[in-house]
C-alpha cells in the first residue's frame, strides 16, 4: 500500500485545547548541571575542603616565598652554616623555642670558648644558666656543661684578609654607622699553638699547649681570661674613631701582610651586615626562619624555590599528559577494533618500561639540563595512564543512544568525539590529572633524593636534594630534614584527600548516597 | 583448556614485551662510548684487552648475539669496569652477593605487613563508620600519603637515635663474625652463608628498614581489605547466610571473608614476586648492601654491564609480578575462569 492511501482529511484534526499558549508547566527548581552538582557535593566534604585550603597555602608559599625573602638559592655563607631556625618574635620574647638556640652539652674548653665569644662581642651566646655534670671518661673526670647555645651569636669573630682600600672603606663605615666591626688583633706570638686552633679568631685570650697538643686556657687569679691583644704601635693604619673598650689607641687593629693586604679580626655579625650593605642585596642581618644547611644556604628560600619548581614541573607534566593522553585515548576508544588493538599494544609496551631505565638512558644520551630530561621522561611514560582512562570512558559512552542520534543526524566523528563524548569523560580525567601532580612531585623528589637527577645547579634546588642533604645530618641537625619532610608529607596528604574528594564529587553514582 | 591457552598467550605477550624493551635498551646502551677506569698502578691495556675479547668493537647486533650467547652458555652477564670495588668482577656474582639482604628485608616486611594489614582492614570493615573505623582510615590515609623516606628518617631519629632501641646501621659480616667467635664463621664473597644472615644481630639491625618498608604495605592492605569487605558485607548473599541461621561471625568468616579475598589474594602473590626488587630509597637510607644500592651505584658510575643486567632484572620482576597477579585471579576465582569461556 502506498502512503497517500492513508490520507486523512484535515477536518478530522481537532485542537486539544484552544488556549493561546501551550507549554509544559515551568520547572520550579533550578536545573543542576553536572559541574554544579559536583561542586555542591565537593563542598560538603569537609576533609577535602581543608586539604584544598592547605594546598592553596602551599602553592602561595611556593609563589610568594622566593619573592619575600632577601636570600636567593645561590646565596651561601659558610660562617652561618648549621644555624638553627630562628623566629625573631620568639627570640625577642626569650622563649626557648624557635629562637635559633640549640641545647648543648659540651666540655670545659668548648664552654670557655663560647664564654669568650660572649665576653668579647657583648652578645649573648649562652642563653641559659649552665648546669654542670661530672663524667668519668678514660680514668679522668670531666665536667660537662649543659646550656642553650645561641647558634647565631656563637659565630663570634673571624679573620678577614682585606686590601688597603677595603680596609679603609670598612673603617669609614665604622665611623658612619657608629659600630665596632674591627676587633683588636691578637699578638701573633701568643696565638694558640695547637694546629686545630691556629686559625680560630675567637681565641683572644692567653692559652698554652696542654696535654695531647690541645689548647688550654690560662686564667688569672680570679679565673678570668687574660687578653692577648697586640699593644698599639702605629703599624695598623687605623684611623677610625671607634675603639674597642675605651677611647684610646690601646691596641693594634690590623696586621700588615705581604702584597699590601691587611689581616683583620672582625666581629662577624657586624661584618656580615656591612658586606650585604655594600652588596645592596637587601639582606639586613643574619636571621634564618628555617635555619641554614651545611653550606650556609637559607632553608626557607631553598624550600620555597624547590616547591615552586616541583609545582611548575608537575602542572606542566599533568597538562601535557592530559592533552596527549586524551587525544590518543579518544581515538583508541572511539574507533576500537584493529586500531585499538595496535595502539593498546604500544601503550602496554611503554607502560611496562621501568621509569628508572628511561631516565638513566636519557641521562646517558643527552647532555642537557636535568630538568629537560626529567620532563621528557615523565612525558614518555606518563601519558599512557591518561590514555587508558580516556579509552575506558569512550568505551562506556560510545554506544549510548545519544551518540547514535548524533551519528544519525550526520555529525562527524570528530564532533561526536569531542563535543558529545568527551565532556562526559572530563570529570574522571580532571580527577586523575589532579592526582598526577602529587605523583610527579613524589617521583621528582625521590629521583633527586636518590641522586639520579641533579637539580641542584645555580639558582635552583629541589625538595629531594634538600632531603638528601638533611639525611646526612639527621642526628646532629635534624631541622635540615624536618622542614622539607613536613612540606612533602603535607603536600602528599592534602593532594590525596583533595583527589579523593574530587573523585567522589565527579562520580554521579554516589549522588545522594552521603545524605 | 581455555585457561592453558590464556596463560600461553599472556606469557607470549610478556616475552615479546620483554624482548623489545631489552633489545632497545641494549642497543641504546651500546651506542654510548665505552668508558672505563683503572685503579692505581693498573694497566689500561689489560682492561682494553678484556673489553676487546668481549667484542666491544664489533657491530651492535653482533654484540647482542655474543652477549646472549654468553648469558645462555656460561651465565656470563659481563664484568664491571667502572666501579672500583667491582672492577673486573663478574656481574652475576656481585648480583647474587647483593640479593640476600634485599630479599630478606622484603620477606620480613611482607610477613609483618600482610597479616597486620588484613586484620586492620577486617576490623575497620566490621566497625564501619564507628570511631575505630574512622581512626584506622585516617591513619591509613596518612601513612599512604607520607613518603617512605620521611617515616624512615623519623624511625631512625626517634627509635634508633633518641631511644637507642634498635641499631643505626645494618650489621656487617665482620661484626657478626667477631660476635660469634665460637661458630667459626667465614665469609667468602659470592657465596651464601645462612649463619651470617640468620642471627639475632642481623635481624635486629634489619628491623628499622623492615618497619619503614612495611608501614606503607600495612596501610595499603588495610585500605584494600576494608574496601572489599565492606562491599561484600552489604551484598545479598550475606543476608541469605544470616537468614539460613548462621551467626554474624560465621557468615563473615565463611562467606564475606572468602569472597573479599578474591582480589586481595592476587596482590599478595604479586608481593612475593616483587620481594626480589625491593626499594631503592629504603636501601639508601639504611645503607643496606642490596641490589638497589648496586643499581644506583651502577647508574651513577655508568657501569653498563651492571646497568643492563639489573635493568633486565627489574623489568622481568615487574612483568612477572603483573602476570602472576592476573593469572592468580583465574586460579582463585572459578567465576573468572568460567566467565572467560
Amino acid at each position: 500500500m502506498k502512503a497517500q492511501d492513508y490520507k486523512i482529511s484535515s477536518e478530522k484534526f481537532v485542537f486539544h485545547s484552544n488556549a493561546e499558549n501551550l507549554h509544559d508547566t515551568k520547572l520550579e527548581t533550578k536545573p543542576v548541571t553536572y559541574f554544579r552538582d559536583a561542586l555542591n557535593r565537593f563542598a560538603r566534604n569537609k576533609a577535602s575542603i581543608l586539604a584544598f585550603v592547605i594546598i592553596i597555602i602551599l602553592v602561595l608559599f611556593a609563589i610568594i616565598g622566593p619573592i619575600i625573602t632577601p636570600f636567593t638559592v645561590s646565596y651561601e655563607d659558610i660562617n652561618y652554616a648549621y644555624v638553627l631556625p630562628r623566629n625573631e618574635f620568639f627570640h625577642e620574647m626569650g622563649i626557648h623555642f624557635w629562637d635559633g638556640g640549640q641545647n648543648k652539652e659540651v666540655n670545659k674548653a668548648t664552654y670557655d670558648l663560647y664564654r669568650g665569644i660572649q665576653e668579647e662581642t657583648g652578645r649573648q651566646v649562652i642563653m641559659t644558666e649552665p648546669t654542670m655534670r661530672e663524667e668519668e671518661y678514660m680514668g679522668k673526670t670531666n665536667t660537662l656543661y649543659s646550656f642553650r647555645l645561641d647558634t647565631y651569636n656563637a659565630v663570634g669573630a673571624k679573620y678577614e684578609l682585606l686590601n688597603t682600600q677595603e680596609y679603609e672603606a670598612l673603617q669609614k663605615y665604622q665611623d658612619d654607622f657608629n659600630v665596632q666591626v674591627i676587633l683588636p688583633i691578637t699578638d701573633p706570638k701568643q696565638r694558640p699553638e695547637a694546629e686545630q686552633d691556629k686559625a680560630n679568631a675567637n681565641i683572644w685570650y692567653k692559652t698554652k699547649l696542654g696535654a695531647g697538643r690541645k689548647t688550654q686556657i690560662v686564667y688569672d687569679q680570679d679565673g678570668n681570661f687574660i687578653p692577648i691583644y697586640q699593644a698599639h704601635d702605629g703599624t695598623d693604619m687605623y684611623t677610625s674613631k671607634m675603639y674597642y673598650e675605651g677611647e684610646e689607641k690601646l691596641y693594634n687593629y690590623a696586621e700588615p701582610k705581604s702584597g699590601g693586604m691587611w689581616n683583620i679580626r672582625v666581629d662577624y655579625r657586624e661584618y656580615y651586615i656591612y658586606k650585604h650593605y655594600l652588596a645592596g642585596d637587601g639582606i639586613t642581618e643574619p636571621s634564618f626562619i628555617l635555619g641554614t644547611n651545611n653550606a650556609g644556604k637559607d632553608l626557607f628560600t631553598c624550600l620555597a624555590s624547590g616547591a615552586r619548581f616541583s609545582f611548575i614541573l608537575s602542572i606542566i607534566v599533568a597538562s601535557v599528559n592530559l592533552f596527549v593522553g586524551a587525544i590518543y585515548g579518544s581515538i583508541e576508544g572511539y574507533y576500537g577494533g584493529k586500531i585499538d588493538l595496535i595502539m593498546e599494544r604500544i601503550v602496554d609496551l611503554l607502560a611496562s618500561i621501568p621509569f628508572m631505565i628511561v631516565i638513566t638512558l636519557l641521562r646517558y644520551h643527552f647532555n642537557v639540563s636535568h630538568v629537560i630530561i626529567l620532563f621528557v621522561a615523565f612525558f614518555l611514560t606518563g601519558w599512557t595512564g591518561m590514555a587508558g582512562r580516556t579509552r575506558m570512558q569512550f568505551y562506556r559512552f560510545k554506544n549510548q543512544e545519544y551518540v547514535l542520534v548524533a551519528r544519525t543526524l550526520g555529525a562527524k566523528d570528530s564532533r561526536i568525539m569531542f563535543k558529545h563524548i568527551f565532556p562526559n569523560a572530563i570529570g574522571t580525567l580532571i580527577t586523575s590529572s589532579v592526582l598526577v601532580i602529587p605523583s610527579v612531585i613524589f617521583s621528582e623528589t625521590s629521583l633527586s633524593y636518590l641522586g639520579i637527577i641533579n637539580l641542584n645547579t645555580g639558582n635552583m634546588t629541589s625538595v629531594g636534594t634538600l632531603l638528601a642533604t638533611g639525611q646526612n645530618y639527621l642526628f646532629t641537625y635534624p631541622h635540615m630534614i624536618l622542614f622539607p619532610s613536613i612540606f612533602i608529607s603535607l603536600l602528599m596528604l592534602c593532594f590525596n584527600l583533595f583527589g579523593n574528594g574530587l573523585r567522589d564529587a565527579f562520580n554521579p553514582s554516589l549522588r545522594g548516597t552521603e545524605d | 583448556m581455555y585457561m592453558f591457552k590464556y596463560i600461553c598467550k599472556r606469557i607470549g605477550l610478556m616475552v615479546v614485551t620483554f624482548t623489545i624493551i631489552f633489545v632497545t635498551c641494549f642497543v641504546l646502551v651500546k651506542l654510548l662510548p665505552v668508558d672505563y677506569s683503572v685503579g692505581f698502578g693498573e694497566d689500561t691495556a689489560k682492561i682494553e684487552a678484556q673489553l676487546r675479547a668481549r667484542g666491544y668493537d664489533k657491530p651492535i647486533m653482533e654484540q647482542l648475539v655474543l652477549y646472549l650467547k654468553r648469558i645462555v652458555l656460561d651465565g656470563d652477564f659481563g664484568i664491571g669496569f667502572r666501579m672500583p670495588e667491582y672492577r673486573g668482577r663478574a656481574v652475576w656474582d656481585v648480583f647474587i652477593e647483593k640479593l640476600p639482604p634485599t630479599i630478606l628485608i622484603n620477606i620480613y616486611s611482607s610477613l609483618i605487613a600482610i597479616p597486620i594489614g588484613i586484620a586492620l582492614g577486617i576490623f575497620a570493615a566490621l566497625k564501619k563508620n564507628k570511631w575505630q573505623d574512622h581512626f584506622i582510615s585516617t591513619a591509613v590515609m596518612v601513612v599512604i600519603s607520607v613518603p617512605s623516606f620521611v617515616y624512615a628518617s623519623l624511625l631512625l631519629f626517634i627509635v634508633c637515635f633518641k631511644m637507642d632501641a634498635l641499631p643505626l646501621n645494618i650489621a656487617s659480616f665482620a661484626d657478626i663474625i667477631k660476635m660469634y667467635p665460637e661458630k667459626n664463621l667465614v665469609y667468602t664473597p659470592g657465596t651464601f652463608n645462612w649463619a651470617l644472615y640468620f642471627n639475632k644481630e642481623m635481624f635486629l639491625s634489619m628491623l628499622p628498614a623492615v618497619f619503614s618498608m612495611c608501614f606503607g604495605s600495612i596501610a595499603g592492605y588495610a585500605r584494600f581489605t576494608r574496601a572489599e569487605l565492606t562491599e561484600v558485607l552489604t551484598s545479598e548473599f550475606m543476608l541469605l547466610a544470616r537468614t539460613k541461621g548462621l551467626t554474624k561471625s560465621q557468615a563473615t568468616v565463611r562467606h564475606a571473608l572468602r569472597n573479599s579475598m578474591v582480589p586481595i589474594f592476587p596482590s599478595i602473590v604479586g608481593e612475593f614476586v616483587s620481594v626480589l626488587s625491593g626499594s631503592l630509597v629504603i636501601e639508601k637510607i639504611f645503607s643496606i648492601p642490596g641490589v638497589g644500592g648496586l643499581y644506583l651505584a651502577s647508574i651513577n658510575a655508568k657501569d653498563y654491564d651492571f646497568f643492563m643486567m639489573l635493568s633486565a632484572f627489574y623489568l622481568l620482576v615487574g612483568l612477572l609480578a603483573g602476570l602472576v597477579i592476573d593469572l592468580s585471579y583465574g586460579v582463585i576465582d572459578p567465576r573468572i575462569r568460567m566467565g572467560a569461556k
